[in-house]
C-alpha cells in the first residue's frame, strides 16, 4: 500500500475542516479502504471528539514524534468501520512541538501503512499550516460561500502554490441554495470564478452536522441525510470516480449563469 | 571561525533578530548562519528571524530549506528583506515580509526620469490575496488581480483579466500613469496621489483604462 496524503486547509477557522476530515475518513474506510486520519492542531484538538474517540486516547501526534511510543500505539481503531484509525494531536503542547520535517516523516512512515492519510489542518497560516501541508501530497482547500472565507482561502491556495504542492482542490462546504437563490449568498460559480482551482465537492449547510459532531458520529456513517451524501460523493470522486455534483449544487451554478449579472 | 562569523552579522531590532549576509555565496552562507546559531542554539531558540539577503537572487526551494532548518532549531524566520525583486516575489510567494518597521533607504528610489519609458515587470500568472507586488516601473499582470492582491508600480499597470484588488500607478507621483484591465473592478485604485473606489457596475465588464484628466480619476472603454 501507498497511501495518498491529504491535507485539508482553509485559512478561515471554523469553516468545517474536522468536519470535513472526519466524514471524508469515515466515507473512504467505509468502501474498504485503510484511512488513518491525524489531527495536527496542536494545543486545540478536536477531531476526536468529532469522531467520537475521545475518551480512547492514550498516546498522541507528539508522543510518536518526540519517540515515547510507537506509531501503532498512537492510531485509535474507530471501530464502527473496517478500517479508520486516528492519531490525535496533543493537547497540552503547543505548535512548535512539531515541526514540519517531523511531519514529513511522519506522513513517510504511515504511507507504507494504509491507503489515505487525512490530516486536519488548524487555522491560520503560522507554523501549524506549515507543518500540516509538509506531507501533503496533495491538498484540499475548504471554504464557505462567504466573503471572507473565500479571501482566505485565496491567501492560502497562493501559499500552497508557492510552496510547489500543486494546484489544491476545493470543497465548499454550507452552502444554502435557498440563500443563494434569493441572491443572498454568493454562489458556487462566484467562489469559483475567484478562486479558479478545480472543484471537488459542495457540501449543503444542513444542521444535522452540528448535531452529529456533538453526538460523535459522523454523518457519513450513514449517507441518509444531504451533507453525508455530498462528503460520500467527494470520497468517491477522490479514488477516481466520476459522480456529477448533488442536486441542489448545480442549481446554484446555473441560475448564476441564467440570472443574475 | 572568525572568518565564518564574518559572513553574518546578527543584531536584535524590535520584531526579533536581523541576520545581515555578507558577500558569500549562498550556500556558504547557510552553512555560515547554521553553525552560528548552532553554536548557540539555547540563545536562538523561539527566536524570530529576519534575514537581510542583499542582492541574493533566491528561489523557494532555497528559501523553504533554510525555513525548514531554522525551524528544526525553534527558529521562526518571518521576513527576507532583499534588493532583488526575484527573491521579493519569493519571499512574497512564501507568505513572508519583505520589510521590517523601517523602510530601507535602498528601496525608496526616487522616480527615474522619464518613467514612462522604464522597465517593465512582467507577470504571467493570477495575483492572490496576500501578494503585494512593489515594482519601479510598470506591471502587466497576465491573470487576474485578486481582492486582498496589491500592486503598486511607479509607471503604468495594465491587467490582461480581471482586476479586484489594490493598485496605485505612479507611486512616485506620475500623473500620466494609467491603469488597464480587462474587467476594471478595483477594491480601490490610486494614480499618483489620487484615491478612487469603482462604482458598483453594472451590464457586462469591457476593457478599460483608468487615467487623470485635470486632477479627477475618469475609467473610460480601453480601445487599441
Amino acid at each position: 500500500m501507498t497511501a495518498t496524503v491529504l491535507t485539508i486547509t482553509s485559512g478561515k477557522g471554523g469553516v468545517g475542516k474536522t468536519t470535513a476530515v472526519a466524514n471524508i475518513g469515515v466515507a473512504l474506510a467505509s468502501t474498504g479502504q485503510k484511512v488513518v486520519c491525524v489531527d495536527s492542531d496542536i494545543g486545540l484538538r478536536n477531531l476526536d471528539v468529532v469522531m467520537g474517540l475521545e475518551n480512547r486516547i492514550v498516546y498522541d501526534l507528539v508522543d510518536v514524534v518526540e519517540g515515547r511510543c510507537r506509531l501503532r500505539q498512537a492510531m485509535i481503531h474507530d471501530k464502527r468501520v473496517p478500517e479508520l484509525y486516528l492519531i490525535p494531536a496533543a493537547q497540552t503542547r503547543d505548535k512548535s512541538a512539531v515541526s514540519p520535517s517531523d511531519m514529513v516523516r511522519l506522513c513517510n512512515e504511515l504511507r507504507p501503512e494504509c491507503d489515505w492519510v487525512l490530516i486536519d489542518s488548524p487555522a491560520g497560516i503560522e507554523r501549524g499550516f506549515y507543518n500540516a501541508i509538509a506531507g501533503a501530497d496533495k491538498i484540499i482547500v475548504m471554504t464557505n460561500p462567504e466573503i471572507s472565507a473565500v479571501r482566505d482561502a485565496d491567501r492560502v491556495i497562493g501559499i500552497v502554490e508557492a510552496e510547489e504542492k500543486g494546484s489544491p482542490v476545493l470543497i465548499i462546504n454550507r452552502l444554502n441554495s435557498a440563500m443563494v437563490k434569493r441572491g443572498d449568498m454568493i454562489s458556487v460559480d462566484d467562489v469559483l470564478d475567484l478562486l479558479a482551482i478545480k472543484l471537488l465537492g459542495i457540501v449543503p449547510e444542513d444542521e444535522n452536522v452540528i448535531v452529529a459532531s456533538n453526538k460523535g458520529t459522523p454523518l457519513a456513517l450513514d449517507g441518509k441525510t444531504k451533507a453525508g451524501q455530498a462528503f460520500q460523493n467527494i470520497a468517491r470522486r477522490l479514488m477516481g470516480e466520476e459522480v456529477p455534483f448533488l442536486d441542489l449544487e448545480s442549481q446554484g451554478l446555473w441560475q448564476r449563469l441564467l440570472g443574475r449579472k | 571561525m572568525s572568518k565564518v562569523a564574518s559572513l553574518i552579522d546578527i543584531k536584535g531590532i524590535r520584531d526579533g533578530l536581523l541576520v545581515k549576509l555578507g558577500d558569500a555565496a549562498w550556500p556558504t552562507f547557510q552553512v555560515a548562519l547554521i553553525n552560528a546559531i548552532d553554536d548557540r542554539s539555547a540563545f536562538y531558540k523561539g527566536a524570530r528571524l529576519a534575514l537581510d539577503v542583499g542582492d541574493q537572487v533566491l528561489h523557494v526551494a532555497e528559501l523553504v530549506a533554510l525555513r525548514e532548518m531554522l525551524s528544526e532549531r525553534g527558529i521562526f524566520l518571518w521576513a527576507v528583506l532583499s534588493s532583488s525583486s526575484t527573491t521579493e516575489q519569493t519571499a512574497q510567494n512564501l507568505g513572508l515580509a519583505t520589510r521590517i518597521s523601517k523602510p530601507r533607504p535602498s528601496q525608496v528610489q526616487p522616480a527615474p526620469d522619464g518613467v514612462m519609458d522604464a522597465i517593465a515587470l512582467w507577470l504571467p500568472r493570477t495575483l492572490r490575496s496576500g501578494t503585494l507586488v512593489e515594482f519601479p516601473g510598470h506591471v502587466t499582470v497576465m491573470g487576474d488581480v485578486n481582492p486582498g492582491a496589491e500592486i503598486v508600480a511607479s509607471g503604468s499597470i495594465m491587467v490582461w483579466g480581471r482586476l479586484r484588488g489594490v493598485v496605485h500607478a505612479g507611486s512616485q507621483g506620475e500623473v500620466n500613469a494609467v491603469v488597464c484591465a480587462l474587467e476594471l473592478n478595483p477594491t480601490q485604485l490610486r494614480i499618483a496621489g489620487v484615491i478612487a473606489v469603482s462604482p458598483k457596475r453594472k451590464g457586462k465588464a469591457q476593457p478599460e483604462v483608468a487615467r487623470l484628466k485635470d486632477g479627477i480619476l475618469v475609467a473610460e472603454p480601453w480601445q487599441a
